[in-house]
């Protein structure tokens, strides 16, 4: 069924009206969860109370707004501080290994190809626990064997840290690999023709080149980051990341806090997501 | 090759291996021996494959971990039959804008977490729910229905949260097959469920595993939709895995649950390709 080949006017509308069910299916939890963040009632569920700020602004019990709530801002603060972490370390790697897979012919490169792609199929919360158990029993050898105490190596934001960007570092390597493989190599040679060293025709051809797929590869990192649950769930200590931080309030019981808080991070993704396409766009 | 390329590969291996040896394969060695170990005393340990035998001897984790599997299995299935017609739509009916434009409102649902989204389904789903009132003020239901907290509510969030990983790579092979071909199909005698059948779902069929493979993956590993949808008395492998790691502090028990979800999601991974073909560098570089 293609628009050139003529079919009958029912299967047409029909197919049309599964298309709009479809983007209806996809729409309404996340416009229910928006709207709830305005109503005027302890809980996010009807009857309609009426419209209020109170769950955005609000500073008095039992309606305390999201901008005042401190537990919820300091886990925000967490999650950017994470993501910010995990997107620049895998967006460094991520190039790095761009450059390995596209621009080399070395033996066993397909092997390690396969295993860099590895990540995308081990399920999220093995790597997790993965993670913590190689660096506790990593923590306990040190203790052991030189009496050294190291935080960084127990469930925390360091962790959590290494977690995600053991997987999302795949990620920026496929978005950064896509685009070097697109790149026009004598561009490069006419810069060495030129006289230019290596390093510098990298540095002023190639790498301009690749700078949208590089803020792609960060706001894709970031997100992914910002929304990770599984792995964050086994790795994290007593600071806890947004998700975390919304699913511990979630199983106790929601108020309207979080369909404001979700309001506001359905906004941030969004604001990203444009700023990323904008970019996509210019390169 | 030249002393300054030899360089220059040296220094883009370092990280690569350094990634991949110290956050991928040690930690996963270290887990395969932590499931072989059992606790004999305070602090000591012997080799053994006890782990794995209560696993096999315990009828709970055996129906989780098959529970698991199938249902995993028929949401991804459920999920390619919702999405497929979708992604067809987008990438030969719509044309222009409106393709863009239908391919980025795809997008938008995944760009906040999927907290929110499970969080949005039990807005939808619960007794006091949108949709429990809908049904009572239309007069379907004379008093509150509960519809969150069993596996139809599980399938429903599954599906929700992995239709982006499904649909996308379904449109780009999707837009590679040129109508040409689709119009050819038609003339030599085929009907729009031949021409489905020869043509465009082999055509599809590299984006049909990756799309196949990646919702698996995510299902299985769930944890967040099995655990808020299902309630109290869902069973889900990671459940399991979670409790005996972080609640019950049994490490060795979950070392193991985790390398036998492992086991079978690269056993289905594996068959899935095999079945159809394809190769993991293929479908997912």
């Amino acid at each position: 069924m293609i628009p050139s080949i003529p079919q009958s006017r029912f299967v047409t509308t029909a197919y049309t009206a599964y298309v709009v069910l479809f983007f209806i299916f996809l729409a309404l939890p996340l416009i229910v969860v928006a709207a709830f963040a305005f109503n005027d009632s302890q809980f996010p569920s009807l009857p309609w109370e009426g419209f209020t700020w109170n769950w955005f602004f609000g500073s008095e019990r039992p309606m305390i707004g999201a901008f005042h709530e401190r537990s919820i801002l300091r886990a925000i603060g967490t999650s950017v501080f994470v993501a910010f972490c995990v997107s620049a370390l895998s967006m460094v790697v991520g190039l790095s290994n761009a450059f390995l897979f596209n621009r080399y012919k070395f033996r066993g490169q397909s092997i390690l190809y396969v295993f860099m792609l590895l990540p995308l199929v081990i399920p999220g919360i093995v790597l997790g626990i993965s993670i913590l158990v190689a660096s506790s029993r990593l923590a306990n050898g040190l203790w052991d064997g030189f009496q050294w105490d190291v935080e960084a190596l127990r469930p925390g934001l360091w962790l959590v840290i290494l977690g995600q960007f053991s997987f999302i570092t795949t990620i920026a390597t496929l978005v950064i690999g896509a685009r070097l493989q697109k790149f026009d190599k004598t561009l490069e040679e006419a810069a060495l023709n030129l006289g230019a060293g290596r390093l510098t025709a990298i540095r002023t051809v190639t790498l301009p080149y690749l700078a949208p797929a590089m803020i792609g590869a960060f706001v894709v990192a970031f997100l992914m980051s910002f929304e990770n649950f599984n792995t964050t769930l086994m790795l994290v200590g007593s600071d806890a990341p947004l998700t975390i931080a919304m699913f511990d309030r979630l199983k106790e019981g929601s108020t309207p806090l979080l369909n404001a808080v979700s309001l506001l991070l359905m906004l941030g993704s969004s604001l990203l997501a444009l700023v990323m396409i904008a970019f996509q766009k210019k390169g | 090759m030249h002393r300054e390329a030899k360089l220059g590969l040296i220094l883009l291996l370092t990280p690569f291996l350094l990634w991949l040896s110290l956050l991928i394969v040690i930690p996963h060695i270290d887990l395969l021996l932590v499931s072989l170990r059992e606790r004999v005393g305070v602090g000591q340990y012997e080799i053994s494959l006890g782990n794995y035998f209560t696993f096999f001897t315990e009828p709970l984790y055996m129906v989780t971990f098959l529970r698991t599997a199938v249902m995993s299995i028929f949401a991804t299935i459920l999920t390619l039959l919702i999405g497929f017609p979708v992604a067809y739509y987008i990438a030969k009916m719509a044309k222009g804008r409106a393709q863009s434009a239908l391919f980025l409102l795809c997008l938008v649902p995944f760009w906040v977490s999927e907290l929110v989204r499970t969080f949005g389904w039990m807005i939808l789903l619960r007794e006091t729910g949108i949709i429990s009132n809908l049904l009572q003020s239309v007069g379907l239901a004379s008093g509150p229905v509960e519809m969150l907290y069993n596996d139809a509510a599980i399938m429903v969030g599954l599906v929700y949260t992995s239709m982006l990983f499904m649909v996308v790579p379904l449109i780009t092979t999707l837009e590679s097959l040129s109508d040409e071909v689709v119009e050819a199909g038609y003339d030599l005698g085929g009907n729009g469920f031949s021409v489905l059948r020869e043509i465009i779902i082999p055509h599809a069929m590299p984006g049909i595993v990756s799309g196949s493979i990646v919702v698996f993956m995510l299902c299985l590993g769930n944890y967040l939709t099995p655990t808020m949808l299902g309630g109290k008395e869902s069973l889900w492998f990671t459940e399991l895995i979670y409790s005996q790691f972080i609640v019950r502090f049994n490490w060795e028990l979950g070392a193991a649950f985790g390398f036998l979800l492992l086991i079978l999601s690269s056993v289905i991974v594996w068959g899935m390709l095999r079945l159809t073909g394809q190769s993991l560098e293929k479908t997912m570089g």
